[in-house]
């Protein structure tokens, strides 16, 4: 059949990863990631409809270190899928293929994601009182 | 495959039978959630980090006055579409049973209004009265 010689996408397990294309994939994990904490945020806005005590029980379990290490992935995956997304829409709008500005714009939404992640915790932990 | 001469033209044949069956609305639907997610996502994680560990009260009063209401509920619509629409294609790039990517693709449908109706009706509870 014709389909046979159609061109294939690189398959992930046997292309070999490059910056670009980890980049690409990571979009589509942390998208994942976020759509499963929205668990969370659906979890926390009921905790606080219900009243103070459920509140006060969502506030304690968000707290924990094990609710503040996935707040913490959650911020970074929310920033990377958001400034990876911007990305996305110059490159719908036609603009920045060419592979320097790929990598260029690729470099700015890692260093973005981190830096944005930084200032939010860091701003919590002030806010709180704890630095 | 298809008999000739039936009642449907073969346009009406070949319609829908894409993997993605409606693909540029579906399209456009995750770029328009996506750009109007941008400043709303700022807005909310700015507001939840000033908000850090704060009492019921406090939250309560916040979310439920109107500004923060309105634009908490715009977030949560645009939020449960654009999930709803990019975690469609992720299962039809990689689930290629046509059962078990429907059933997928309709439990996430369901999922997603489910959820973004609960989160929606928290606030207006909050809002219209505790």
């Amino acid at each position: 059949m014709a389909s046979d010689n159609r061109p294939l996408s690189p398959h992930l397990q046997i292309y070999k990863p490059q910056f670009t294309s980890v980049l690409s994939i990571l979009h589509r994990i942390t998208g994942v990631a976020l759509a499963l904490g929205t668990f969370l945020l659906v979890y926390w806005l009921m905790a606080a409809a219900a009243g103070p005590d459920r509140f006060a029980q969502a506030q304690g379990l968000i707290g924990s270190i094990i609710g503040r290490l996935l707040l913490f992935g959650w911020s970074f995956a929310l920033f990377y899928h958001m400034l990876n997304g911007i990305r996305h829409l110059f490159w719908d709008a036609g603009k920045g293929f060419e592979l320097k500005t790929a990598f260029l714009t690729g470099w700015l939404v890692v260093a973005g994601a981190v830096l944005f992640t930084l200032i939010a915790w860091i701003a919590a932990y002030s806010v709180m009182g704890g630095i | 495959m298809a008999d000739k001469g039936g009642l449907r033209t073969p346009l009406a044949r070949a319609r829908g039978l894409g993997p993605a069956k409606d693909g540029v609305a579906h399209w456009w639907a995750q770029r328009v959630t996506a750009v109007a997610l941008v400043p709303l996502v700022i807005w909310f994680v700015a507001s939840i980090v000033l908000l850090s560990n704060c009492s019921y009260e406090r939250f309560t009063a916040w979310i439920g006055s109107p500004l923060p209401a309105v634009l908490t509920i715009l977030l949560i619509v645009a939020t449960f579409r654009h999930a709803q629409l990019g975690l469609q294609v992720v299962i039809e790039d990689y689930v290629h049973r046509e059962g078990t990517k429907l059933a997928g693709i309709v439990l996430v449908k369901l999922g997603a209004f489910a959820l973004g109706t609960a989160a929606v009706f928290s606030v207006l509870k909050i809002s219209f009265g505790g």
